[in-house]
């Protein structure tokens, strides 16, 4: 086995951080490849601080090692002091697990989960000495293939990628594995490597750009389309339908060295039905499947005697819904192996004081600060968004935070929503404001730090037809903000930088023009565009002119109904109809209940693909759940009380509609 | 009770942070299920201390970590807590003996008085480096510009440089052997080879030993005659 070690060890010893380099993680595996077996380097394109909590990629370097044909390593995009030093060495990207350069591999798999490090990945794909255009690939580069949330609109990368995998990994891997192998076996030939993409895009969940043609008349895009008969029209994402079955990763990896979310991550569910209109993830992800609450326990107890870690979180896009929350919760937290040193943390906090009493049972000791997301400063804009939190319900939950010890709150929020008018966002400053006063009853010094970020329309969104807020639009709303919280003691503002929310919209809802964009702007040197440091609005402005496309075009116009969306022929799952509808819901100020325990709307996601919400309660949970419109304190019933009542084509919760769309 | 750990740091685990090492101790007594002290107050931490910090990138045989056992735990069978130590520690780090140690004893960064080191110099003959080497110890006094707290400060170095020789060649230079002072402060191997004439480029660094002073008799902080298998039969009895 060929290992870069030697030569890269003298390079560590001039870089920062050199412990991201070297592997060595408790649960890490030093595969010893045999003959025939298909080779995966699994690559974050950030660096190793970020990318390895990554559970996305932990799962699937697990299930591709469990495997008899395949073996899996990672590798994370070295800083730029490695860079330079591997460049000038002539050395390539490589595995941190055993120090194998990248090209060994027969599939880099990179996951994306941000628009910014598009870049990177061309960055890694040339350090791994392969070209960075698919069209220039031969039979013995390795294929580059793509996962993770951005893949929903691949296009603006689709010249550099040769495939692109949709929803759950977990399966899929396994089929693309068995096609690779047999590609391998039949040694790789001339002409080869055209065969084998033909051969993927027949697996569900996987689209190959290369076969599909982009059809333009003018600037308007007529639509892709696939250039052979036997590929399919319409990629579909594919979907686990039980989480029992996958109790991944079973080793979760313990760095070294500081990483984020350093700590033991128990996925508690996948999917979220809530229906939040800005939020790509919850759309993408539908339906909701719960993990077991008795597996979610053994995971947590295993993982915590295996790892030696004292803090485990609870994961999944809200864990409050979690129907087995409470128990777990108090399980892990009594549990005398714990010895009372474990702190269980929920990432994503519900706003309701239901909540707050379990973070309560969590933090007995170290109550500093906690973090909720209201999205949106007025009861008539979280209407917009369907984030359905009324201000009682938020000064509820901040309440019972101070008077249970908590001294600062973090509040997180969007500007530049659909519909939003300076009250709306004046609305923010408000609820801040009187977040701070109600600290005042309690402590001293009290503090509510809001956080600001310009909203991005996704695709896959009901949002996905509106036009992005321009750059001074966010910096006035964000001037706005500054002055109404500049005299209120207690309040800190902090923004996202305007100008980066104007480059991910380029990329968010981008099509296939966009490829040289990124080409240039990655080969004059714009890499780690997610770090501020490196962050060049000026170069993407600038590329975007020199290519003769606008930028008012691909982020501040709103689409039409009738517009072909660079990723019409990639689906979700969600009827296009039912986005539409939600959009027009959301500009009437019409709210939609969580699907998870009223009628299904038919939105696609489960209909579609004949499968069903995985929950293990019948109710909300107790203390109520926003969105559903009922009566927080009851916990149980769900009258229908909000917005316009929508006629649903299943009487109860999705039953199982076997795939028309 | 507190239990003395001597242990490794060698192969890729030399490029780990000081605050990457604690961490890892943290779990890896969390994981062996020993009962550690916490600290009281706001944020309670795991009471253990470390010795002298060793650089990122050099190697060790020779570390040292103090642990505070819990008064309600069970005392560990110290005899066979190397080994069940090494079992959940990283490849590179290895407990090598453990045993007890007074709480009335000196604190490691109290009762360390000098190391020991290996260091390679690269780019350089013997011959050159034996030159440097005799100039060195001949030299009355080795002065060296540093900054410390943002100050440029000036010492003399002389006095910490308790031995120095050269063992022989390697492959891209020669290398050193030297003993270095650590009270009051100490002196690093980078600094001493900055401080030579000429001063000679840095290879891979090892320190293997940590010594304190008994009645003015130099020992291994944990005795290297002394087992812990000895140390757990004195307490057992
Ligand atoms: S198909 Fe129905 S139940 Fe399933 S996510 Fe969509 S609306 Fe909800």
């Amino acid at each position: 086995m060929s290992t870069l070690w030697t030569q890269l060890e003298p390079l560590l010893s001039k870089v920062q951080k050199p412990a991201r380099y070297i592997g060595c993680e408790d649960g890490s595996l030093h595969p010893q490849p045999r003959a025939g077996q298909v080779g995966w380097l699994m690559t974050y394109p950030d660096t190793y601080e970020i990318g390895l909590p990554n559970q996305g990629l932990q799962i699937l370097y697990e299930i591709l090692n469990e495997r008899d044909d395949a073996w899996a390593e990672r590798s994370y995009a070295p800083w730029v002091d490695l860079e330079d030093e591997l460049r000038r060495a002539g050395l390539p990207l490589f595995s941190v697990d055993t120090h194998r350069p990248a090209a060994e591999f027969d599939i880099i798999a990179f996951n994306l989960s941000a628009e910014l490090v598009y870049t990177n990945v061309l960055n890694c794909v040339d350090l791994a000495g392969v070209p960075v255009r698919a069209a220039d690939r031969r039979p013995e580069h390795p294929l580059i293939a793509i996962g993770g949330h951005c893949t929903y609109n691949p296009e603006p990368i689709s010249d550099f990628v040769d495939l692109v995998v949709l929803g759950d990994g977990e399966e899929v891997v396994g089929e693309i594995t068995d096609i690779v192998r047999e590609w391998k076996a039949s040694g790789r030939t001339e002409g080869s490597r055209e065969q084998v993409l033909r051969a993927l895009s027949q697996v569900p969940g996987v689209y190959v750009p290369s076969l599909y043609e982009a059809e333009f008349d003018g600037d308007r895009l007529v639509g892709i389309f696939p250039r052979y008969s036997d590929v399919p029209e319409v990629v579909e994402k594919r979907t686990i339908t039980d989480l029992a079955d996958w109790p991944y990763p079973k080793n979760q990896l313990v760095p070294l060295t500081e990483v984020v979310h350093d700590r033991l991550n128990v996925e508690v569910f996948r999917g979220c039905t809530r229906g939040c209109r800005f939020c790509q993830a919850g759309m993408i992800t539908r339906p909701v499947r719960e993990r077991p609450a008795e597996q979610v326990r053994n995971m947590v107890s295993n993982g915590l005697r295996r790892t030696g870690y004292d803090e485990v979180a609870l994961t999944s896009l809200s864990t409050a819904d979690f129907s087995g929350i409470e128990r777990v919760v108090a399980d892990t937290v009594n549990d005398p192996a714990n010895c009372g040193q474990v702190s269980v943390s929920l990432p994503s906090l519900r706003v309701d004081a239901f909540t707050v009493g379990i973070a309560a049972e969590i933090q007995k000791a170290r109550r500093t600060g906690l973090t909720f997301a209201p999205e949106a400063g007025t009861w008539r804009m979280r209407q917009v968004i369907n984030k359905l939190i009324r201000n009682e319900d938020l000064y509820g939950a901040v309440e019972s935070a101070y008077s249970q010890g908590w001294r600062r709150m973090k509040l997180y929020f969007l500007t530049g929503l659909p519909t939003e008018t300076d009250e709306d966002t004046l609305g923010i400053a408000e609820l801040a404001n009187h977040c701070v006063e109600l600290g005042r009853a309690h402590h001293k010094n009290p503090s509510v730090t809001v956080s600001v970020g310009g909203f991005v329309p996704k695709p896959f969104t009901p949002f996905q037809w509106f036009g992005q807020n321009t750059v001074p639009e966010l910096y006035r709303k964000v001037g706005l903000l500054r002055d109404a919280t500049r005299k209120s003691r207690g309040v800190q503002l902090k923004w996202h930088d305007p100008k980066a929310t104007l480059i991910e919209g380029i990329m968010s809802r981008g099509d296939r023009r966009l490829g040289p964009v990124i080409e240039e702007v990655w080969r004059k040197g714009g890499t780690f565009q997610e770090w501020s440091e490196f962050f060049d609005h000026g170069l993407w402005v600038e590329t975007m002119a020199a290519h003769g496309l606008s930028v008012e075009w691909y982020v501040y116009r709103h689409r039409t109904e009738d517009e072909a969306l660079p990723w019409d022929h990639l689906s979700a799952g969600l009827h296009r109809d039912f986005l539409w509808q939600d959009w027009r819901d959301a500009l009437d100020q019409v709210g939609l209940e969580d699907c998870r325990w009223t009628p299904c709307y038919d939105c696609g996601a489960c209909t579609g693909y004949g499968v069903e919400h995985v929950v293990a309660s019948a109710v909300p949970p107790a203390g109520g759940s926003q969105g559903t419109g009922q009566d927080l304190s009851a916990g149980d019933s769900v009258p229908v009380t909000i917005g316009g009542v929508r006629s649903s084509i299943g009487a109860s919760t999705s039953t199982a509609g076997v795939g028309t769309s | 009770m507190r239990v003395r750990i001597r242990f490794t740091k060698v192969g890729k685990v030399r490029f780990l942070g000081h605050r990457d090492l604690a961490r890892i101790w943290e779990r890896t007594l969390r994981r062996a299920e020993l009962s550690v002290a916490y600290s009281e107050g706001f944020s309670p931490r795991p009471k253990l201390s470390f010795g002298l910090a060793l650089s990122t990138g050099y190697e060790s045989d020779g570390e040292y970590l103090d642990v505070e056992l819990a008064s309600t735990a069970e005392p560990p069978q110290l005899a066979a807590l190397p080994g069940r130590l090494s079992a959940l520690l990283p490849e590179g780090i290895d407990a090598t003996a453990a045993c007890e140690v007074s709480r009335s004893e000196p604190s490691l960064q109290q009762a360390v008085t000098s190391c020991s080191w290996l260091i390679d110099v690269v780019d350089v003959t013997v011959a050159e480096a034996t030159d440097a080497v005799d100039r060195a110890l001949a030299a009355t006094e080795l002065m060296l510009t540093r900054e410390r707290k943002g100050k440029q400060v000036t010492d003399d170095l002389r006095p910490y440089l308790l031995d120095l020789s050269v063992t022989g060649p390697t492959p891209t230079g020669a290398r050193l052997l030297a003993e270095l002072g650590t009270q009051p402060r100490t002196l690093r191997p980078s600094e001493l080879l900055a401080a030579l004439d000429p001063p000679l480029d840095e290879g891979l660094v090892r320190r293997t030993h940590q010594w304190t002073t008994d009645d003015g008799a130099r020992r291994e902080l944990i005795p290297l005659d002394a087992t812990s298998a000895q140390h757990d039969g004195e307490r057992a009895s």
